[in-house]
């Protein structure tokens, strides 16, 4: 579920910083969760060597997808899974569909699945009167509260333990001002065993596909996808494209890294293998490219598509932890969001490789060595070129371009510049230049250094 | 050995100081150095708006001024990025290599090319270092909490060497301060934001200056503090090490 808006990533960020305390709350919330990523790495003393497997490892399944995914269909079919392909969103949207149809039924369980949020499949299957319950925790809470995931490992990060309270007051019909996580906990599971025992389709997310065997794993800490999976007729999986890995024995690098990345845990508490379908149940999977291919084609941003979706990226960026995963509004939000989203639509996304101050954390954590901050970079310069830079922008930009490349206009800049800080100060002090609004301008000088320099050193 | 000095623009038009101590430093310490007097700026401020392709003039004015040197040096971790990463020049793609690879960020020249031992500074004073990002993750003048490695740090290995200072400990070592050139306009409230959460933990243990390798981190955490009305101030480290 994508937030259809106008405004762009500063505009709904500086909403986000109206409140001041929620800021430093969610900002403490996501470092204590990068904290426990370091904690965690820090006990792995071949961390360094793993990233560099892990990341050699997909750069070998990107370079050689083709193959991969011929050979994880012939084997998933042969274990009696239903393999089905999907160009784009909607025909991924389409398959499902047509899957719940033929299984008769109209109310469905999902877990965990970034790319059902990208597909907006939630949307679609209500305009066909399909019932969807999201069944992971944090999911279930955002969709109650008809809000997309702000996060792609905590959807309802954004949230404080009230707030969730007030939705289940409204919702599953607790008391009024619960805020104890248990019980809240509680309530939610009394509501979830419910949906899980009375649907009869369950789709899931996939971690990992592997090619060599025609299975695929799927992490979560709640048993949720497993409990959905386990009780329903027809298990509908959705993974892109780039979710392959080659072999079994490289889930012990991935499976290592994930979860150490995404909040500090050595492992998640369920990595459960789907490979073949029991007795009288169904497997499907829907492999989905959705622009994935296109990206694939961009020589600088293809290894995007290494990510595993650890969210570590999220919570080490500075700007994430200060503006919310709404700011970004996109499925996936935070630096690696910012590299995917303008690959689907540039125009739309073009605010988010600038909503970074390429402090280059995110790549030090990626697990996949993905250059985040260097592809942002990269997309900056993309976007420029393709003509979505603000008008004003480009006007300065040519200015400052003339200013830098001639000395003498340079000087002639600076000196003016600095004489209308020293004596007009009103003309740069005011709410019109966004420096000044929470900053004071520097103390101008008396003279420039190059001014300095000519009297004490020059002859 | 013949030094070239590069002032970043906003250096020389707002800082001079910091240019001055930079100066006098590696005087000081006996290189030969030289202050181009045609220079204005390595083109960073168009490139990471997006605007590399508008920087061809500048890359050519710089070839220009710094081509003849041994080695350049710069007082800013950035800006000396910004050459390494991105300086190019169709017409003479050797000279923009070859100053690719000689220039310096002032710190890691004075730690690996001139191997600085000791220092003849005094700077009685409880001092906070801000890692600028890009002297630390782009160019690795100091370990970053990020990786599992070693840990290091050039510029505090040199204020190590300056008599009397009391380095304090952060909350946050290495957290980007928000400046990020015109992402501080263009995303002021973020960028703010992360200036006084910055600024707030150089308060809370008790710095009385904030130091760092770039001043354009400490211009903006500057801006802050000067609003806030505190006395802390902000100071180049070439000013410390230069002898405070």
């Amino acid at each position: 579920m994508t937030e259809q808006t106008t405004k762009d990533h500063a505009e709904l960020a500086q909403e986000f910083n109206r409140d001041e305390d929620r800021v430093n709350w969610h900002d403490e919330t996501l470092w204590w969760i990068r904290e426990k990523r370091d904690k965690s790495a820090h006990q792995i003393p071949e961390w360094e060597a793993l990233r560099e497997a892990a990341s050699q490892i997909k750069n070998n399944v990107l370079s050689n997808l083709h193959d991969y995914l011929v050979q994880f269909e012939r084997n998933a079919a042969a274990n009696g899974i239903v393999v089905h392909w999907a160009a784009d969103a909607e025909e991924h949207n389409r398959i499902v569909y047509q899957l719940v149809s033929e299984a008769k039924v109209n109310r469905m369980v999902k877990s965990k699945s970034m790319l059902t949020e990208e597909c907006g499949l939630n949307e679609y299957l209500a305009k066909q009167g399909i019932e969807v319950i999201d069944s992971d925790l944090g999911e279930r809470i955002v969709q109650l509260a008809e809000e997309p995931p702000s996060h792609i490992v905590l959807p309802c990060i954004h949230k404080k333990k009230e707030e969730i309270g007030e939705i289940f007051h409204q919702h599953l019909g607790i008391e009024a001002g619960i805020s104890d996580p248990q019980f809240l906990t509680e309530t939610a599971r009394q509501h979830l065993r419910e949906v899980f025992l009375t649907r009869k389709a369950a789709l899931t997310g996939v971690n990992f596909a592997v090619a060599e065997t025609g299975e695929f794993v799927v992490c979560t800490n709640e048993g949720n996808a497993d409990m959905g999976a386990h009780l329903a007729d027809v298990h509908i999986a959705s993974m892109g494209i780039e979710k392959l890995i080659p072999e079994r024995k490289h889930l012990g690098v991935f499976l290592r890294l994930l979860t150490r990345s995404a909040t500090g845990q050595p492992i998640t508490t369920y990595s459960s293998h789907f490979k073949k379908p029991r007795e009288g149940k169904k497997i499907h999977i829907i492999i989905v490219d959705n622009g994935r291919t296109v990206q694939l084609g961009r020589k600088d941003f293809r290894n995007s598509l290494k990510c595993i979706r650890c969210a570590a990226c999220m919570n080490t960026c500075p700007v994430y932890r200060r503006s919310g995963g709404h700011s970004y509004h996109t499925a996936i939000a935070g630096p690696i969001g910012s590299i995917l989203a303008p690959n689907l639509d540039m125009k739309k996304y073009a605010d988010l490789p600038f909503a970074s101050t390429l402090c280059g954390s995110c790549s030090n954590v990626c697990p996949v060595k993905i250059d985040i901050h260097e592809q942002l970079y990269k997309w900056r310069q993309v976007l420029v070129k393709a003509g979505y830079a603000p008008t004003a922008k480009k006007a300065g930009m040519q200015v400052m371009t003339w200013t830098l490349s001639s000395p003498g206009l340079y000087h002639m800049a600076g000196k003016v510049g600095r004489l209308v800080i020293k004596y007009a100060p009103f003309a740069v002090n005011n709410k019109l230049n966004p420096w000044y609004t929470q900053r004071d301008m520097p103390e101008p000088p008396e003279w420039s250094f190059s001014e300095w320099y000519k009297q004490n050193r020059q002859p | 050995m013949k030094v070239g000095l590069f002032i970043p623009c906003y250096v020389d038009q707002f800082y001079p100081g910091a240019a001055i101590a930079t100066l006098r430093l590696l005087e000081k310490l006996g290189v030969d150095v030289v202050y181009p007097p045609k220079q204005t700026c390595c083109g960073q401020p168009m490139a990471n708006s997006g605007f590399e392709h508008l920087t061809g003039g500048c890359n050519e004015l710089f070839i220009k001024n710094f081509a003849e040197f041994d080695y350049i040096v710069a007082p800013s971790g950035s800006c000396v990025l910004h050459i390494r990463d991105h300086l190019h020049d169709d017409k003479q793609p050797e000279a923009a290599t070859s100053i690719s690879h000689k220039i310096f960020e002032l710190t890691a020249f004075l730690t690996d090319v001139l191997k600085v031992k000791t220092l003849n500074a005094r700077f009685p004073h409880k001092v906070g270092i801000h890692q600028s990002c890009h002297g630390q993750r782009g160019l690795h003048i100091s370990s970053m909490t990020e990786l599992v490695s070693p840990e290091f740090s050039k510029p505090q290995s040199l204020l190590n060497m300056v008599q009397d200072i009391e380095l304090i400990h952060l909350g946050r070592k290495d957290e980007c301060c928000g400046f990020g050139g015109t992402f501080c306009v263009t995303e002021e409230a973020v960028s703010v934001k992360m200036g006084k959460d910055r600024v707030a933990d150089h308060l809370q243990h008790g710095a009385e200056y904030i130091t760092g390798v770039d001043m354009s981190c400490l211009m903006h955490m500057e801006g802050i503090l000067k609003r806030q009305g505190s006395k802390v101030k902000v100071i180049h480290i070439a000013e410390i090490l230069n002898g405070g």
